[in-house]
């Protein structure tokens, strides 16, 4: 499952491709874009690394806004700079849009069918398996971290049991354990001249 | 419909414009807030319109986002799904751009690096619980082992997404889940 990792990375060629990737992957993601977007970013098109992914990913969560559609504008702004952004965001959003327009004209006719109902609920509950799958899947390169396995599995550990089990706030979460986890970072780094302190 | 009032519209866009810089882990984060002041205050929708906006979007390919020109479509047609869509996105997008820039030309930096190695088990636990929540209001044992068998396949094997997605749609419609 690694195999893929020794492989050079590639690079979109021009807006147009990104727009037609981001479309592609949008048109996948039932359910939550994101683990398409890791599979077609990382391993099919190969255009980011999978700590890259997480990297920008990490950015993506902490701002506000939707994550994969962060993660569309930094990923589009890499290779193009501001045309590249919106391209990748009018490929994640254009087509889905026209999708849900139509589709909520139908939902109220359909929803309660009994097949249809059904169907929804198979996809929820792939849709929510492959979400947990992808996180196995970054995990890989964590390997290399420098907070090493123990403090890794404690801080994931801490942060999984408040937004999943305990429900707390995202916000707190990310202030109270994301700056704790920043702070710990900081302290395995050895100093960089620009950084200061 | 006859038109929206360009009133209706611009406070629209001025809420979601807002609710934008607060939506930190997604919009769906701000949807309690969307709900009060629209269905509650404003009487632009009813409950039953807003729910299927988020259900929609949530079984429609794409971002969960769409859920929120839905909710304008609903309340003042087009213009206000352009009106919602583009609230929601234009500050929170312009953030994501001067952050993203900001991290690029500094990478070097301590206190960068130091992000992204301490964000990065925080990402992953979020990543997880994300999946967790959606799987559990079903709690059934057919259900879970049917999200189980997902993330073993996604995370080991490299089969198409689209097969897994459609397996569970057949899963459910035979009445399995």
């Amino acid at each position: 499952m690694t195999d893929d990792d020794a492989a050079p990375l590639a690079r979109p060629a021009s807006c147009t491709e990104l727009f037609t990737a981001f479309t592609g992957l949008a048109l996948q993601g039932f359910g939550g874009v994101l683990a398409v977007a890791q599979r077609v970013l990382c391993e099919d098109r190969r255009w980011l690394g999978k700590a890259e992914f997480l990297e920008m990913l990490a950015l993506a969560q902490v701002l506000p806004g939707p994550n994969v559609c962060n993660l569309s504008l930094m990923v589009g702004d890499r290779w193009f700079g501001t045309r590249g952004a919106f391209a990748a965001l009018a490929g994640m959003m254009a087509v889905p849009l026209l999708i849900v327009l139509a589709a909520i004209a139908l939902y109220a006719q359909f929803a309660s069918h009994p097949l249809v109902a059904g169907a929804l609920r198979g996809m929820g509950a792939v849709a929510a398996g492959m979400i947990v799958g992808t996180a196995f899947k970054l995990a890989g390169p964590l390997r290399a971290s420098p907070l090493g396995l123990p403090l890794l599995a404690l801080l994931g550990g801490a942060c999984f049991a408040a937004i999943a089990l305990l429900r707390w706030p995202l916000v707190w979460v990310l202030l109270g354990l994301g700056l704790l986890a920043c702070g710990l970072a900081w302290r395995r780094l050895a100093p960089s001249p620009e950084g200061g302190a | 419909m006859s038109g929206p009032e360009a009133s209706t519209l611009l406070s629209l866009f001025g809420h979601f414009l807002l609710l934008s810089l607060l939506s930190i882990g997604g919009a769906i984060t701000v949807a309690p807030d969307m709900h009060r002041w629209m269905v509650a205050e404003q009487h632009l929708l009813t409950d039953p319109q807003f729910a299927s906006a988020i259900a929609i979007a949530q079984a429609a390919p794409g971002p969960n986002v769409l859920f929120v020109p839905l909710l304008g479509f609903q309340a003042a047609g087009l213009a206000g799904a352009a009106a919602t869509l583009v609230g929601i996105m234009l500050p929170s997008a312009t953030l994501a751009l001067l952050a993203t820039r900001w991290g690029q030309a500094r990478q070097d930096w301590r206190a960068v690096r130091a992000f992204k190695i301490g964000m990065a088990p925080i990402t992953l636990a979020l990543i997880a619980a994300t999946g967790w929540l959606l799987a559990a209001p079903w709690g059934e044992w057919s259900s879970l082992s049917l999200t189980a068998a997902a993330a073993l396949l996604v995370w080991r094997t490299r089969l198409h997404l689209l097969w897994l997605i459609g397996a569970g749609a057949a899963l459910g419609m035979a009445g399995w889940v």
